[in-house]
């Protein structure tokens, strides 16, 4: 279900733990699914779940408990924006404004072509860089002003096609 | 990224040169040398802890518990696997100074927690670092690997008997994992529900055995408070709050970023290193210590130093050291709102006071905000706030309660103006 590569980066996961302490790399084995997937189905985490020899509904319950799992498909592009206070003191949710606009969606929603999906997110801790954005989880984007958040959509549209 | 002001963790390090993280550059600014001393030396473990404790330094996390103390709760005689874990899960609004940490002066951290390990017989660690910040994560893990190969983590550390290993763990997206019980059970592959204490981590802790947690900053403090003495760590803060301490400046300042200074500073000083206030605005109110922290008016800051004893007197928290800054422009009802919503939605949903609590706060101030308050909401909210604070098995609960009730303590009038005219009392822009 997942490739050798994958895997590989799983195993490197576990090593990090006791060796009777495998359900310790359920997170990093998730999000090395997800990754490579791009969403979580529930055959995937009853897979990682049988990786790690550990009960389906453990790995579930991780999978549903942290926010940045997703259980539904997602678009090419996931763009997570923070309104939290510090953030929307610095433009957070005039950035959120701004994105909804110009994806023409909402929270919660993909644009027709599944190229983009925007999240509202909660306290990324970069509050000193706001406006931020973080595109599909781990690529962090500071200071988002009107342009920046323009250049970053256009290359990342480019990237898509 | 910003760091400017710098004091203890930051001195000498080029935040502009791309390399200034690697082991190389940590090295050269005299880096590993307060364990090499150590090491060199054998020196006894309490004489290590002795030295913390000596220093003052607080715990950097937000409860500022001493560091030292904490260290000598650790049962050393104990036979079995012992830990210690770093909280670097920074997620409460305003709080992104173990980001920088991190993100610069890895290797700060690392010789810290060998340190730590050091002193309390430790032989693996780890580090949980949030999981939003995932760039850092994998520059904290290429750190691991440059200490590993230079012999400074693993089998006989520097070629004597002490060993010790240390991995890094990401979170990937809850709030709740910054508590310290809700981070080892994430730490252990589950939900991150926080634990009843008692049993401490100290006796029960990861895996169940003993765990000493502290935070980023109180651990890359370390190497410089073995290295140039307790007493110049101490002399460096005030009594009873050794050190300089990292403030997160965010809002409405020209310059937001972390600030090294020492503890006891003038918030007013701290304020003009941040450039003043953005577009010459007047300072309205300030969160002092990350979003749980109960807010303070301007004015009441503008007369404040910047240490835990000082803020703790004003009625409010020095907790992470996260200044939220904000001016005239902003409407409090709308402020606690957007933070009401944050604990809202993520308290764990274990605790009844606080699952069903956190919803009932959002809710009630939502509709004051969109006029639809009724003249008992500020009594509902009260009676709400005492049905969670100190009912629940963590701290959630509470610091979803302290800004309502200081927010409608010093900004009453903006509440009940809301309530009875249907809008706000000022023109309000976030920015």
């Amino acid at each position: 279900m997942l490739t050798t590569e994958s895997l590989a980066k799983i195993d490197r996961e576990v090593a990090k733990y006791p060796a009777a302490q495998k359900q310790s790399a359920v997170m990093g084995a998730l999000r090395i699914a997800q990754q490579e997937k791009s969403w979580l189905s529930t055959d995937l985490i009853e897979f990682v779940a049988n990786y790690l020899d550990i009960p389906p509904i453990a790995a579930y319950e991780v999978a549903t408990f942290y926010n940045m799992y997703d259980l539904k498909p997602v678009g090419k592009f996931k763009i997570t924006v923070c309104t939290n206070l510090p953030c929307a003191l610095g433009g957070g949710v005039a950035a959120a404004d701004y994105l909804k606009e110009k994806l023409n969606i909402g929270f919660g929603e993909t644009t027709a072509d599944g190229k983009f999906t925007l999240v509202e997110g909660e306290c990324m801790g970069a509050c000193g860089d706001a406006p931020v954005l973080l595109v599909n989880n781990h690529s962090m984007c500071s200071f988002m002003s009107k342009e920046a958040i323009d250049a970053k959509l256009a290359e990342l549209d480019k990237l898509g096609n | 990224m910003a760091v400017f002001e710098k004091g203890v963790i930051f001195e000498g390090v080029d935040t502009a040169d791309s390399s200034c993280w690697s082991l190389a550059a940590y090295q050269a600014r005299g880096g590993y040398t307060a364990l090499k001393k150590l090491i060199e030396a054998q020196t006894p473990q309490d004489e290590v802890i002795a030295e913390i404790k000596n220093s003052s330094l607080r715990g950097r996390g937000g409860a500022g518990f001493p560091t030292g103390l904490k260290w000598s709760f650790m049962p050393r005689s104990f036979p079995g696997d012992k830990y210690i874990v770093c909280n670097s899960d920074e997620g409460e609004p305003g709080t992104f100074k173990d980001r920088d940490i991190m993100w610069f002066n890895p290797h700060a951290l690392i010789e810290g927690m060998i340190i730590a390990a050091y002193a309390m017989g430790v032989k693996r660690g780890y580090n949980y670092i949030h999981g939003e910040i995932f760039e850092v994560y994998e520059r904290f893990e290429t750190a691991l690997d440059e200490a590993r190969a230079a012999g400074l983590l693993g089998e006989r550390i520097l070629g004597s008997d002490f060993s010790f290993d240390l991995f890094a763990h990401h979170g990937y997206g809850a709030y709740i994992c910054g508590e310290e019980t809700a981070l080892l059970e994430s730490l252990e592959g589950k939900k991150g529900q926080p634990r009843f204490k008692p049993p401490f981590p100290a006796s029960f802790g990861l895996y169940g055995k003993p765990t000493t947690i502290n935070n980023t900053e109180s651990f890359a403090s370390v190497p410089f408070i073995i290295k140039d003495g307790a007493s110049k760590f101490l002399e460096a803060g005030k009594p009873n709050n050794g050190g300089t301490k990292l403030f997160s400046i965010s809002g409405h300042v020209n310059r937001p970023g972390n600030y090294e200074i020492p503890l006891g500073t003038p918030f007013a000083t701290l304020l003009e290193m941040a450039g003043g206030m953005k577009d010459g605005k007047k300072l309205k109110a300030v969160i002092p210590g990350g979003s749980s922290a109960p807010i303070l008016p301007g004015d009441v800051m503008m007369d404040l130093t910047m240490d835990y004893d000082a803020i703790s007197k004003a009625g409010s928290m020095l907790g992470s050291g996260a200044v939220i800054v904000m001016n005239e422009d902003v409407c409090m009802v709308k402020a606690l709102e957007r933070l009401a919503y944050f604990y809202h939605e993520e308290s764990c949903g274990q605790c009844t006071p606080c699952r069903e609590g956190t919803g009932w706060l959002y809710r009630v101030i939502h509709r004051i905000e969109n006029g639809l308050g009724r003249p008992d909401d500020l009594d509902l909210l009260t009676s709400v706030g005492n049905n969670m604070a100190g009912k629940t098995i963590c701290a959630l609960a509470d610091a979803a309660v302290f800004p309502v009730r200081s927010f409608t303590k010093h900004f009453r009038s903006e509440f009940e103006y809301h309530i009875e005219n249907k809008k706000c009392l000022v023109d309000h822009k976030w920015f």
